[in-house]
């Protein structure tokens, strides 16, 4: 299978097969394909070349209704389930062969037959949105018994499950298995797949780089296949100018925030940012990222623990406040969340520090100035002056991040939280991003730096923090860790870690 | 005296809240499709003038009130044009509605205005109307009272216990659900505005056949948007909506009682109650009611869609 | 509280490429007109006719001009009083009942006050109907800033509160005793009534609306304010992590959104009708949120469109006059404006 959206090749001429009464367990981190793969099988892509093979016969897929005929289903990262409803509706919605009037006490029999059968236990009464991220799994994959798949594909399935849940899944596969059923699980967890897959696929970047059967599989060979052979070992120094002894720019203490539906919560985390240090926190998105950069720039609210910026205790601080104290925010999703499309360059810088910039109480705008100052940050970091007066939203992804850099940098900002800053940028401006993160560095501010480019944060970080499950699974430094224990880190499994700070 | 007073509220109550009833039923059935309908006040006045003119050209009370269904229904389907094919922004295009609706209505109801009609007639049932308290209260009404509760629970079995109301309601909380279980999201949809606009033409031919017999422009005074608070106040649900819309008829009928006991209370003052207590109603409740909506419809009030 | 970023970027996609859009945009409207023409044979009148006389009535004579520019004057401070919190993609429905209500404060003030010279009057009591409409409004603004009701129905039901409310005072205290049957107030004396220009009815009343669509523009392009407004419109989520008070600008939009409306109902208090009458105002609140709608918020789209509604509004005063048609149904001309106007945009603006 080959198919490629702009800019990226999502699956290289990737093979895969599936056998009846198997386990395939396809591995990979976040980008790997394995997604795209998947839904390519259960038709809501269409694969640029390649062929479906069911049973031996080529088949066309085109739409998730032809998968379902094929008896192919699809649990999804965020369930279609419908959170009002309760279980026996939602599966209901999802069978073929409905009968105009509902036979509700007829479905909850079925129902508890086939749980019963697979270890899916669930009340078939209970609304949806009560139950548990791992109860509503089991509801998604009753739905696919029930409408007679054959072969059920999850897609991160174990994502927001405690432990004993997942030893429930696994015990279910073992059902399905015993009944000739095709499971296909994606997921970047090593310790899982070693635990319940029959043979696993390894996916980088788009390309299948080992196909093994799970006797065959270590920890050792899987990290490898899945992150490549190390890095070269590019300039990598402690930061010579983290200063020991100066009172921490940002502390986290204790930090704790709720979880919201699918999104993990933070869970106790403890985390400082010297003056003068780059600390990168790796981890598979979802683990927890975002919500610590949400929690220091104000947006989030903690359930329990401090935050100390500059020494003070910012915990209740304003968005506005946290910034004109000195934080800058480099978001991933800069249209998103932190340019307004319709505005020019020169009004988003404006708005990035309106106090500065207003003037007469606020009847006027300084637009001068405004000029100036992106115009002086953008050179000083090396980039093209795009003009000023064009919408942002006209800009492409990667002169966007550029402005959005060169934005967030004309504060002079003390700490920098920056979240996938080079991702989008081409090679050069993504070294001059770098340079620019080092001199702050060296100026003395301090950066949060938030990447899945393992190579990159062993390039730039003086500290390394690896999240999982919104707990701090490890910290160490470039110096202590090999990008084979981070992955480990990042994937849950209990690697040996390196000196903790 | 007070007994007889009770008696004429509780029946005040019912008589207002029938026409309130039909068209909350409707709405109900919308916005569990996921569609939010502001032009239901023009609706309403569309099945009340059509009703009023089929009735006094016929002399027929219940051809009036088919037409009148007839005529909400088809009116409505502008609306769906609107938001369902061309995906217009439901809150003005129902406002849009509403205004056609009051001109039109006007329109059609001009010849109209002063002619006389019977309406429809109060239905005695034999013995339970001659009950003395009961029967007074409730088995003096005329045929759409009597059938607005089984109506109500016909709404609630197709939205609860059928195929097409499982469906109808996932369209209305998460329409890729539906459409991935392989359902017809806009076409669910037209079918529950259909049905809301016959409900909507009948609540307002109910008005102008029996409850005022006679035709003014603008008659319904903004029972529409009563009904669509009352939806909220109801949690979208058709059985609870029948206590609703007696509590709020009883708003409507307060006034009317209180005239006639001779209450030193401005009318312009006691009309005001349905409207005070929608919003109250609304202030204090919708903030938690709002996750009662039918999920893609609460995009609509949270504003977020 | 807010909307999505995707959206309100289409939004923004949309407004830039209006030379293109504005031909089919008129073309369709010509379609709205034919429309009516048809129902109007329906219903036995002859639509040329009535078209010819619209137009002569209205653009045909130096009066009948003057008319349509007085009828601007409160469509253009309603369809403001709908634009400015469109700004940030909140839906004022409540122009109608704004007008009434600052009518109301306006007229207590001529009223109690009337002994004042003129100069302090009129201003004092033009101040009272932007309050007036101000603080209605604000109740809808407070109620959606707390997340608790959406403010297009607030503010629809609270019409039908402001016109009771009115009613209220005009049929009961506030009652002329001279005027026998008749349910109004005292006449305005001459100190409360806005002058009129030349032997027209046009007013000084266009003094607030030049004052308010330049204020408009101004602080929208211009001052900090405006440009925070702008970006909780196009990106409330940018907006929040740029630190700018979503619900401080909720209430403040609604207020001086209201306020403008206010001011209409004191401008056709003192200057039209000069006292307060049941039949205060023929929708103008409505009409003002058409306007609004068909402009894009836009303050000269703004004229251009109160100016096409202008010349409907007067056009169904005769219709009704000479046509025999009931004066609602120049209703449905204005509904079938909408509607063009809301096929077109499609799902791209706004609250849904």
């Amino acid at each position: 299978m080959t198919k490629s959206f702009p800019g990226v090749m999502a699956n290289d001429h990737v093979d895969l097969e599936i056998h009846s009464g198997e386990v395939h367990a396809l591995l990979g981190e976040n980008g790997a394909g394995k997604s795209t793969l998947m839904k390519i099988l259960y038709g809501f892509y269409r694969a640029d070349s390649g062929e479906i093979r069911l049973n031996g016969r080529p088949v066309q897929i085109r739409s998730p209704h032809d998968a379902k005929r094929f008896r192919i289903g699809m649990v999804f990262q965020d369930f279609t389930l419908i959170p009002a409803m309760s279980v026996t509706e939602n599966i209901a919605l999802f069978l073929p062969n409905l009968p105009v009037v509902l036979n509700k006490r007829g479905m909850i029999r079925r129902i508890e037959e086939i749980s019963k059968r697979y270890d899916l236990q669930v009340d078939p009464s209970a609304s949806v949105w009560r139950l548990s991220v791992g109860e509503k799994q089991k509801v998604e994959v009753l739905k696919l018994l029930l409408a007679d798949a054959q072969i059920l594909i999850l897609d991160e399935p174990t994502r927001s499950l405690a432990p004993h849940e997942v030893e429930g899944l696994f015990r279910v596969f073992t059902h399905l298995r015993r009944d000739g059923y095709g499971v296909v699980f994606i997921t970047h967890k090593l310790k899982e797949v070693l635990a319940c897959a029959d043979r696993i696929t390894v996916m980088r970047r788009g390309q299948v780089t080992g196909t093994l059967n799970v006797s065959e599989a270590t920890e050792d060979r899987l990290v490898s296949l899945m992150f490549g052979k190390g890095i070269s070992e590019s300039t990598r120094r402690l930061g010579e100018s983290r200063q020991e002894n100066l009172p921490p720019l940002l502390e986290l203490k204790q930090v704790s925030t709720p979880a919201e539906g699918q999104a993990t919560g933070l869970k106790e985390i403890n985390l400082t940012v010297l003056p003068g240090e780059i600390v990168g926190v790796a981890g598979v998105s979802g683990n927890g990222q975002k919500e610590v950069g949400d929690v220091v720039l104000g947006l989030e609210r903690c359930d329990s623990g401090v935050k100390y910026l500059w020494g003070q205790n910012a915990t209740h601080w304003s968005v506005a406040r946290i910034r004109s104290s000195g934080v800058a925010f480099i978001p991933e999703d800069p249209l998103g969340m932190a340019a307004v499309a319709g505005l020019t360059v020169e009004e988003n810088m404006a708005l990035s520090n309106i106090r500065r910039y207003a003037r007469q109480g606020g009847l006027s705008m300084d637009w001068k100035l405004v000029r100036d100052d992106i115009e002086r940050s953008l050179t000083l970091l090396g980039f093209e002056i795009p003009s000023l007066n064009k919408p942002v939203g006209a800009l492409s992804g990667g002169n966007l991040q550029r402005v959005i850099l060169a934005q967030e940098m004309a504060r002079n900002p003390k700490l920098i939280l920056a979240f996938y800053p080079t991702r989008g940028l081409d090679v050069q401006s993504a070294i001059a991003a770098r340079e620019l993160f080092r001199r702050s560095r060296n100026t003395g501010a301090g950066v949060l730096l938030i990447s899945e480019d393992l190579e990159e944060l062993f390039a730039l970080s003086d500290r390394l923090v690896v999240l999982f499950h919104g707990r701090i699974a490890g910290t160490g430094t470039p110096h202590d860790l090999t990008i084979n224990e981070v992955g480990y880190l990042m994937t849950g499994s209990k690697g040996e870690y390196g000196s903790n700070r | 005296m007070i007994g007889s007073s009770l008696q004429g509220l509780l029946s005040g109550s019912i008589i207002a809240g029938t026409p309130l009833l039909y068209a909350t039923l409707g709405e109900v059935m919308g916005e569990r499709a996921g569609i939010i309908n502001l032009g239901l006040e023009g609706v309403m006045l569309m099945g009340a003038v059509v009703g009023f003119v089929t009735t006094v050209k016929t002399g027929n009370p219940a051809l009036g009130v088919f037409a009148a269904a007839l005529a909400g229904a088809l009116f409505n389907m502008i609306f769906g044009f609107l938001v369902i094919e061309r995906r217009a922004n439901q809150l003005a295009s129902g406002l849009a509605l509403m205004f056609c609706g009051a001109g039109l209505s006007a329109l059609l109801g001009a010849p109209t205005i002063g002619s006389q009609i019977k309406g429809l007639n109060e239905i005695r049932i034999p013995i339970l109307s001659d009950l003395p308290v009961a029967g007074t209260i409730l088995f003096h009404y005329d045929i759409l009272v009597y059938l607005v509760i089984p109506i109500a629970i016909l709404v609630w079995w197709a939205l609860f216990y059928t195929r097409w109301g499982l469906s109808l309601r996932a369209v209305g909380e998460k329409p890729s659900a539906a459409f991935a279980a392989g359902k017809h999201p806009y076409r669910l949809q037209y079918q529950a505005l259909f049905i809301a606009g016959l409900l909507g033409g009948i609540a307002g031919a109910h008005l102008s056949l029996a409850v005022a017999k006679t035709w003014a422009e603008w008659m319904t005074a903004g029972r529409g948007f009563v009904a669509v608070a009352l939806v909220i106040f109801s949690k979208w649900h058709p059985l609870r909506a029948i206590a609703g819309a007696l509590i709020f008829g009883g708003a409507i009928a307060l006034q009317l009682q209180m005239q006639a006991r001779g209450v030193p209370v401005s009318p312009f003052l006691l009309d005001m109650l349905p409207y005070l207590l929608s919003l109250g109603v609304l202030a204090v409740w919708g903030g938690a009611r709002r996750h009662a909506a039918p999920a893609s419809l609460g995009q609509v009030f949270r504003g977020t869609e | 509280m807010g909307l999505t970023a995707e959206q309100a970027n289409k939004a923004s996609r949309f407004r830039r490429r209006w030379w293109a859009s504005s031909i089919r945009f008129f073309g369709l409207l010509g379609f709205a007109f034919i429309v009516f023409a048809v129902l109007l044979l329906a219903f036995g009148k002859n639509p040329i006719k009535a078209y010819a006389d619209i137009f002569s009535s209205t653009l045909g004579s130096t009066y009948g001009f003057s008319e349509i520019l007085v009828k601007m004057i409160p469509l253009t401070l309603t369809a403001i009083a709908v634009a400015v919190p469109s700004r940030i993609w909140l839906i004022n429905v409540g122009g109608e009942g704004q007008l009434y209500i600052g009518a109301l404060f306006a007229t207590w003030g001529a009223l109690t006050l009337n002994s004042l010279p003129p100069w302090i009057l009129l201003p004092l009591i033009s101040v009272f109907g932007f309050l007036g409409g101000g603080l209605w409004a604000s109740i809808s603004g407070i109620l959606r800033a707390k997340g608790w009701v959406s403010e297009t129905i607030s503010t629809l039901l609270l019409n039908y509160v402001a016109i009771l409310l009115v009613n209220f005072f005009v049929f009961g205290p506030w009652k002329d005793p001279e005027s026998a049957n008749y349910p109004q107030t005292a006449e305005f004396v001459d100190a409360a009534t806005l002058p009129a220009i030349g032997g027209t009815r046009v007013h000084m009343g266009f003094i607030f609306v030049l004052a308010a669509l330049t204020l408009f523009y101004f602080v929208l392009s211009r001052t900090r304010w405006g440009l925070e407004m702008r970006a909780i419109g196009g990106n409330p989520e940018a907006a929040r992590r740029s630190g700018i008070p979503i619900s401080g600008y909720i209430t403040l939009l609604m207020f001086i959104g209201g306020g403008l409306a206010g001011l209409a109902g004191m401008i056709e208090v003192s200057a039209i009708q000069g006292r307060l009458r049941p039949s205060l105002s023929p929708g103008y609140g409505f009409i003002g949120f058409l306007i609004s709608w068909m402009a894009g918020g836009n303050p000269l789209g703004i004229v251009a469109a109160a100016f096409l509604l202008a010349v409907v509004t007067a056009g169904g005063d005769i219709l009704q006059m000479a046509h025999g048609l009931p004066g609602s149904a120049v209703n449905i001309l204005n509904a079938l404006i909408l509607f063009v106007v809301l096929s077109r945009q499609g799902g791209k603006v706004g609250v849904k």
